[in-house]
């Protein structure tokens, strides 16, 4: 949002899917996250199905594997306990690999660990292919309320700004030989710290100024144009509308005897 | 605490999103008595600042760690209606940006951090505060008191979702005792915190904590005839929008002071809760060094009772003595622009 | 009378108090300097101007209209405020969008507000950089940019607050003639007395919260008492010289 920052989480780029307008986007991750969430956790197929899916998004949209892995670490600690589940978990015991495991447990963790992961990865596109600003704006055109629009578009800016200081003080640190080695450090690192903060809010309150004295009341004045066709809602429904097609497809499937897929 | 996809059951699911739907929409029509709307970049700066609240992971016992929630200190620096708007937006925010937490699980996720904090803590601060009215040092005890309490109160929350609709077979009981317990833990770290955040702006600029508002002096006018005083003209909106939100300069410093200091010395090397229960089965050979920066959900299991680590209580002091400095720090700067 | 400031005293919430009572008028068309040391309470007054503000005792009015919470949106429209730094101005991705920007808060929309954006663009010479992120220019440019996006919202009276700091001596120059050439009202806080001379007719000088003198530029900078007694002092070697050239009437 502000001026000469470059996010981690986008990935700028002109592809279809960048270009789709945000609220397409953001309404057609949720549907897509709800449909994985509905899915029973007996229909593999459908999971390996949706994974192919978000496997297409991220081949139109440029997004390389290595991009999406590293930020999946957000999941990291989750997964640590979806591993602990069949550990402690109760209920009837089997053997995989030499451990007594639960088997409702298993069950628990293999639920957790696909829908969390495809949730993830749909989030992680949707960031990458979508400035922040224009996901905000995006939010604000599917009428999410005003006030939590401004809020979020203020908290996005103070990120900004916070980080942007942090990187100008940490080269100032670092250049007069600076090093965070141990707690005889703490005391540097607690000063500069409090500088950061001081500098980032007065830095934000002067671009609030300014905006204030431009006139703004509280909303972003929407000066492109956002709107958006019915072909490009379509397009960005192809996400969700396949997976429902593959859920109801596996459904039909696993009521099929003798088909052997479960 | 962020609850992914999948992790309950769709009733349950849809259920906390009615609560939380209902809950900022009451916030929503609540809030405008509490803020300005043109105020909003302060409930800006107050959902950074607890974004960068829960991005630490602190340690809570030996060997285990967890991150702070953010509500009760969101409720007594803008309100219990805004601090469920600034709860809402950070939750929605790490969803949507960050992937953290699931997108379905936004109505649990918002109702545990958002709603059940701010309302708990408000409560806890607002009964301790009206035995003791215009006290600062109430104030400061009904924050840390609110703060303690609402910490908890949010994972027997959880708790009792799990026992109603978790898609994980762990004994319910065991759940409860083991997220009440660790939640203690960051209670105590979440009420220093935000007792030493309270103070500090109160000590600065007592005006911006909520409800305790309205500190008008007589202004004075300097003419040809000498000086004489006058009543400031009444002021239909309490804080000017000048410099509306300096004094977080101290709170935020707090909390960049523990990312700072804390997360960098001791987050890297504890384990978090799930990883601890790893490592406690055997289940993982070497949990090894990691480093989340934030998103943990370090909250999660381990069952048994936790002895209060020597880290944490550094950790708690180190909190303690930047909090100091950082008002110091803030105090001599103002003085500074006033000369 | 296009602003008119009376009996101001304003408070801060924590209680220290920044303007003791300040009395100014400036007519249309003027350009005044208003000068003082650090602290003494330019920035806050200027705030009080536009309404960011709001006066603790005493009244601003603009063209008439009194600055207070019901005609804000208007007063914006009439004082258009240029920050010290640009980087505060300036946070949106291109140039064409932040100057559109106040234009866009006032509610102009499609061949109207590309028109005002394009024209305030060109009075500042920087119409080629349209497309272009504002942090990829130069800091003088930035500076003149952030002139535009005020001028795109046609103000009265517009407020520099420090215009000539860390600019070039060229950009310097530059700046003054796009300054010179605006037919609005301009009142410009400065330290930076010689750009005061050259550019100003009259100027007030601020300290302690109160105007402590007001006249015509030359009379004041060539009073080196008045001067010291609020901490401004003239560049070394620099003499104000007398009967300036540039300060031809242009009081309309």
């Amino acid at each position: 949002m502000g001026a000469g920052h470059h996010h981690q989480l986008y990935r700028p780029g002109d592809t279809p899917v960048h270009r789709l307008p945000p609220q397409c986007k953001l309404l057609a991750v949720v549907a897509f996250a709800i449909v994985v969430v509905a899915t029973p956790r007996e229909r593999f197929w459908a999971f390996g199905a949706y994974a192919v899916l978000l496997a297409g998004v991220a081949v139109v949209a440029r997004v390389p594997p290595g991009f999406v892995i590293r930020r999946m670490v957000v999941e990291l600690p989750f997964l640590l306990f979806v591993f602990a589940i069949p550990v402690i978990g109760l209920g009837e015991r089997v053997e995989v690999l030499g451990l007594e495991l639960s088997r409702e447990g298993l069950w628990a963790s293999w639920n957790i660990l696909a829908k969390a992961t495809l949730g993830v990865v749909a989030s992680i596109l949707l960031a990458a292919t979508t400035e922040p600003r224009a996901m905000i704006l995006g939010a604000q055109r599917l009428r999410v309320p005003q006030l939590l629009v401004q809020i979020a578009m203020f908290m996005v800016r103070y990120l900004d700004v916070i980080m942007d200081e942090t990187r100008r003080m940490r080269v100032a640190r670092e250049s007069r030989g600076f090093r965070a080695r141990d707690l005889r450090q703490a005391p540097i690192l607690a000063k500069s710290a409090g500088a950061l903060f001081i500098r980032s809010y007065e830095r934000g309150e002067r671009v609030h100024l300014a905006m204030l004295s431009r006139g703004y009341t509280g909303t972003m004045p929407v000066i492109s144009d956002m709107s958006a066709g019915v072909r490009q809602w379509l397009t960005a429904g192809a996400l969700p509308l396949a997976a429902a097609a593959v859920a109801v497809l596996t459904t039909l499937l696993a009521h099929l005897p003798g088909l052997g897929l479960t | 605490m962020h609850v992914p996809d999948g992790f309950f059951t769709a009733s349950v699911s849809v259920a906390a999103g009615v609560v939380a739907a209902a809950g900022v929409g009451v916030a929503l029509r609540n809030a405008r008595q509490e803020l300005d709307d043109r105020a909003a970049p302060m409930a800006g700066l107050v959902a950074a600042f607890i974004f960068a609240v829960q991005m630490l992971n602190f340690p809570v016992a030996a060997g285990t760690s967890g991150h702070l929630l953010g509500g009760a200190l969101a409720a007594i620096l803008v309100g219990p209606y805004t601090a469920v708007l600034c709860m809402a937006v950070v939750l929605l925010v790490q969803g949507f940006f960050f992937a953290d937490g699931g997108l379905t699980a936004l109505g649990v996720n918002i109702t545990l951090m958002g709603i059940v904090t701010a309302a708990v803590a408000w409560g806890v601060f607002r009964l301790i505060v009206r035995a003791a009215p215009g006290n600062r040092a109430a104030v400061v005890a009904g924050s840390f008191v609110a703060a303690l309490v609402s910490v908890p109160a949010s994972a027997l929350t959880f708790a009792a979702l799990f026992a109603v609709g978790g898609t994980a077979p762990i004994d319910a009981g065991a759940v409860a005792a083991a997220m009440g317990g660790v939640h203690v833990l960051i209670g105590i770290g979440e009420g220093l915190i935000t007792a030493v955040t309270v103070s500090s702006v109160l000590a600065v600029r007592p005006d911006l904590v909520y409800g305790a508002r309205g500190l008008a002096k007589p202004l004075v006018l300097r003419t040809a005839d000498g000086e004489r005083e006058v009543a400031p003209q009444p002021v239909s909106q309490p804080a000017p929008e000048g410099r509306p939100f300096r004094p977080f300069l101290v709170g935020a410093g707090v909390v960049t002071l523990l990312l700072a200091g804390v997360v960098s010395f001791f987050a890297s090397g504890d384990p978090d809760g799930l990883e601890r229960v790893a490592e406690d089965k055997g289940f993982l050979g070497q949990a090894g060094e990691h480093q989340f920066g934030g998103f943990a959900l370090a909250d999660y299991g381990d069952v048994g009772g936790i002895p209060v680590g020597v880290a944490g209580v550094i950790g708690v002091l180190i909190t303690l003595a930047v909090g100091v400095g950082v008002a110091y720090l803030a105090r001599r700067r103002r003085a500074k622009a006033v000369a | 009378m296009t602003l008119e400031v009376r009996d101001l005293a304003y408070a801060y919430p924590d209680g220290t108090q920044a303007l003791f009572g300040v009395n100014l008028s400036i007519s249309r068309g003027e350009r005044v300097a208003l000068l003082g040391p650090n602290g003494a309470g330019k920035t806050t007054l200027v705030m009080h101007l536009n309404g960011i503000l709001t006066a603790g005792h005493g009244s601003v009015r603009v063209a008439g209209l009194p600055v207070e919470k019901g005609n804000l949106q208007e007063i914006r429209r009439r004082v258009g405020l240029v920050f010290q730094d640009p980087d505060d101005q300036l946070f949106l991705p291109t140039v064409r969008e932040d100057v559109a920007f106040g234009p866009a808060n006032l509610g102009i929309r499609g061949a109207e507000l590309e028109r005002r954006v394009t024209e305030a663009l060109a009075r500042v010479g920087m119409l080629e950089v349209i497309d272009r992120p504002p942090h990829h220019l130069s800091f003088g440019q930035r500076r003149r940019v952030a002139v535009a996006t005020v001028l795109a919202m046609d103000p009265e009276i517009l407020v520099l607050d420090e215009p000539s700091s860390n600019l070039d001596p060229a950009s310097r120059r530059e700046l003054a003639e796009i300054l010179r050439s605006l037919d609005v009202t301009i009142l410009m806080v400065t330290h930076d007395l010689p750009y005061a001379l050259e550019l100003c007719e009259r100027s007030l000088i601020l300290s302690g919260g109160t105007i402590a003198a007001d006249g015509p530029t030359p009379d004041l900078l060539g009073n080196p008492t008045l001067l010291a007694a609020h901490r401004l002092e003239l560049p070394y070697g620099f003499a104000v010289p007398q009967g300036v050239p540039d300060q031809a009437p242009h009081a309309r």
